[in-house]
């Protein structure tokens, strides 16, 4: 019996003992191993994944942890010090000029609306006022007589900086119906919903289309979204995918940076419905 | 005499409304769960297999197994639980059978778990995060996500816990006082074995949060696919390979529904074992 | 006996470590939420005209009320069907059937709140949708809801029914009372905090739910009109913005997780409140 609450006891308390030994094993792997963490937005996360496993794979010596959170977490954390690398897809603002990004890859954002609705494309005007309410039926647009249901996105996200921004207009005058997170969310409501238009990631668009899922992508001004057309650089709504650093990057930091923008990860950027950058 | 006629009829009436409403209740309750199980496993069937549970993950999730996403989850499960069952049955315990209802030190915990059962979980991910990856230096690893996880489960395993131990008869313990068996025997001997059903339904329920939870493991455990070769390292759970299977991979929605099926019947084998246990011990400590 | 005077004192050790770990929390909580609660008024999080942090509006209420309408709607729901399952597995269904409806429940209670969230993308929202648009909705948020605090219900009801003493129901049977009878004048009151308690954790649950919530609900931040408008929920909100939060905008979302618990928490003690009026 005294041997059953001498266990207990033991054991109530070993997590405390582990604690402090983990905080000791913590501070020293840090130290000695070379380990890498990238950290940041959600949408690059599993391209940099696939990535980092290759670099592994030719530098077995080396290990390199990928977190997601969003770009701006991939900043902060940049920022703090707690990640060497910070992802982020969008290119930096005005007061982020002290960090150094490098462009990994190119991503555009097209308009969608689901495969049975007849409306065949609109002008940015007509998008900023379906957005602000100002349309409220597909009728008004060649469609059939039923309510418009908005998608948008949350606050904070870059693609909803870059979608507000095309249609000029402030975050706080669109009047949306649905809000998501991420881009397959997106594509799973518009599917979901005939009525429905929303803006998702062009790549992750065409490749559901492929797949047989009832989605279109709409032309934006006048040009077909298409990943070809965001490598051609006339798509009017498209982002880099950046890499950021604290100062400039050195060792393991700067050899991750150039083996991901180098043509060795080409096949690993399409394969994630990206488009690859020439790194010079 | 007529009265009585009526008044028995009338309660027969309430009988039979009461068995109806709850027969109705329970078949709407199994229609729809049944048609989630079955959609469950329309969608994710075809992709499960051998190779499914014992392959690494390739291309983002999309191919591949989930051998790694596997260990990592069981790992992190593992120390939840291993930190959080002592400190909560310790908890519960003292709560019930050791202190008074209206001690101060009483009050205090009890409010404490109100408080903790009140956090909401992404807000644990966050403390985790701050607290066990930043200030203690853990990092993003297994250890900070089983860590984080054990706070979170700590209100549900120590208040399912003490009302287990509550409901146990009083008589049992004055039996246990009258044959002068000290108050750690009584526990160990009559109390805690009366009680383990209660408790494993806690745990149960407990295990079943932690294997589902997202938010806080995303702060805490991390995003890294791989093999996990010590604590320390970061790994995926499957909750959260599901979440990002289906949030954020676009045609993942397989390998997510596949990956939902080996989590669901990941749980029913603890559930049974659980259960199993539970009962075995309060048989061979009751009638011996 | 030794071992009875010292097991106590380890026990409160033990209690010592969960009091402990609410205070790290809670000091955690108020020190990330400081600079809103220092530097903007807590009037604001009323009167300000909508919530548009990146333009510096900080309203909470329409999501506090998103909050409490989904969670009492779903605990409306919940709190019969659980009770109901647990009587019929207890008293009403013959043992093989009862045991397999209680494996059913079992299982369900560890369904990860993400597959309820994507069944109820997948398959609620396109069903709502087709008889009233938008489809992510309240409705679909108090379902969804429903599903996943179900089980704990039922659990927890079960439990405490079972563990009201044989005698009981046995003296009950003795004088004749009739199978509802029983239930609704012995069963149910003795169980009655047992139940509560399990309420309250299901409440809870219901209260801080993310991910479920956030996939079928839509999260527009407004007063919902029916329950076919979409509202966004507290926890959601934390879960959408936190990553891509900063400065002020991150401290709000701190003060909606303090007022997320600080509402658990009235419901924890008015709980508390009637189990102690029920015995007085």
């Amino acid at each position: 019996m005294q041997e059953i609450l001498r266990c207990l006891v033991v054991n109530s308390f070993c997590f405390v003992l582990a604690m402090g030994y983990a905080a000791q094993l913590g501070a020293q792997t840090k130290n000695t191993s070379q380990r890498l963490v990238v950290t940041g937005s959600s949408t690059i996360a599993p391209l940099v994944n696939e990535i980092a496993r290759r670099f592994e794979s030719t530098h077995p010596e080396m290990r390199i942890d990928v977190q997601t959170g969003g770009s701006s977490r991939g900043i902060t954390e940049v920022r703090q010090g707690i990640a060497a690398i910070g992802m982020v897809s969008r290119a930096l603002k005005s007061d982020e000029r002290n960090l150094h990004a490098f462009t990994i890859a190119q991503d555009g954002i097209g308009v969608i609306v689901h495969a049975s609705n007849p409306v065949t494309g609109f002008s940015r005007q007509q998008i900023a006022d379906i957005y602000t309410g100002k349309i409220t039926r597909w009728k008004v647009l060649g469609g059939a007589d039923e309510r418009i249901t908005v998608i948008h996105k949350a606050e904070g996200r870059s693609t909803l900086e870059l979608f507000v921004d095309y249609i000029q207009r402030r975050n706080s005058e669109i009047k949306p119906h649905v809000i998501i997170g991420d881009n397959a969310q997106g594509i799973k409501a518009v599917t979901g919903n005939p009525h429905a238009i929303g803006y998702v990631s062009i790549g992750a668009a065409e490749f559901e289309i492929r797949r047989g899922l009832p989605l279109r992508l709409l032309p934006l001004d006048g040009i077909a979204a298409s990943v070809e057309a965001v490598r051609q650089g006339i798509f009017p709504l498209s982002r880099p995918l950046n890499l950021v650093t604290l100062g400039e990057p050195q060792g393991l930091a700067l050899e991750f940076i150039e083996f991901a923008r180098s043509p060795q990860v080409h096949d690993l950027v399409e394969a994630q419905y990206f488009i690859p950058v020439n790194a010079d | 005499m007529h009265d009585a006629a009526r008044k028995r009829s009338l309660r027969k009436l309430r009988e039979n409304a009461a068995q109806c409403v709850i027969y109705s209740a329970v078949m709407l309750v199994s229609a729809v769960f049944i048609w989630l199980l079955i959609d469950l496993l329309r969608g994710g069937l075809s992709h499960l297999s051998w190779e499914f549970i014992t392959e690494l993950p390739r291309d983002a999730g999309r191919a591949g197994g989930i051998a790694s996403i596997l260990v990592s989850t069981l790992l992190i499960l593992l120390v939840a639980v291993l930190t959080a069952v002592p400190v909560a049955w310790m908890t519960a315990i003292l709560l019930a059978e050791f202190v008074a209802t209206g001690s101060w030190f009483g009050k205090a915990v009890r409010f404490s778990l109100y408080v903790l059962a009140g956090v909401p979980s992404i807000v644990f991910g966050l403390f985790g995060n701050a607290f066990f990856c930043v200030y203690l230096g853990l990092g993003f690893s297994i250890l900070s996500g089983g860590l984080t996880l054990a706070c979170m489960l700590l209100p549900i395993l120590a208040s399912t816990a003490e009302a287990g131990l509550r409901a146990v008869p009083h008589i049992y313990r004055l039996t246990a006082s009258a044959l002068g068996l000290s108050r750690a025997a009584a526990l160990l001997h009559l109390i805690l074995p009366a009680a383990a059903p209660v408790m494993a339904a806690g745990l149960l329920l407990g295990i079943g949060r932690a294997l589902a939870e997202t938010a806080v493991l995303l702060f805490t455990s991390g995003y890294a696919e791989r093999m996990p070769d010590s604590l320390l390292d970061s790994g995926r759970a499957l909750a959260l390979h599901i979440f990002d299977l289906s949030m954020n991979v676009p045609g993942g929605d397989e390998p997510a529904y596949a990956s939902a099926l080996v989590l669901v019947s990941l749980l029913l084998c603890i559930n049974i074992l659980a259960m199993k246990f539970a009962y075995g011990l309060q048989r061979s400590k009751l009638m011996p | 006996m030794p071992i009875d005077q010292w097991l106590p004192g380890v026990l409160r050790a033990g209690a010592l470590i969960a009091l402990l770990i609410m205070l790290f929390i809670l000091i955690f909580l108020i020190g990330e939420s400081w600079p809103v609660l220092s530097k903007l008024s807590i009037a604001q999080l009323v009167t300000d005209s909508s919530w548009h942090p990146l333009e510096g509006a900080y309203n909470l209420m329409p999501m506090l009320t998103g909050t409490v309408l989904a969670s009492t709607g779903a605990l409306l729901l919940a709190i019969p069907l659980g009770l109901a399952s647990a009587l019929f597995t207890l008293f009403y269904a013959p043992r093989y059937l009862a045991v397999s409806y209680k494996r059913l429940i079992e299982l369900l209670a560890g369904i990860p709140s993400v597959v309820f969230g994507f069944w109820g993308l997948t398959v609620l929202v396109p069903l709502i949708n087709q008889w009233h648009p938008p489809g992510a909705s309240l409705l679909a948020g108090i379902l969804v809801l429903t599903l996943m605090i179900l089980p704990t219900v039922t659990v927890t009801a079960h439990a405490a029914l079972a563990a009201v003493s044989d005698e009981l129901a046995r003296n009950a049977a003795a004088l004749g009372l009739s199978r509802w009878g029983t239930i609704q004048g012995v069963m149910l009151p003795a169980a009655k905090a047992g139940i509560s308690a399990g309420i309250m954790l299901a409440a809870a649950r219901a209260l801080g739910e993310t991910m479920a919530v956030l996939m079928v609900a839509g999260n527009v931040v407004q007063y919902p009109e029916t329950v076919f408008d979409p509202v966004r929920t507290l926890a959601a909100n934390i879960a959408l913005e936190t990553a891509y939060a900063m400065g002020d905008h991150r401290a709000v979302l701190f003060v909606s997780g303090l007022l997320l618990m600080g509402l658990i928490m009235v419901f924890s003690a008015l709980a508390e409140a009637l189990e102690k009026q029920q015995h007085a």
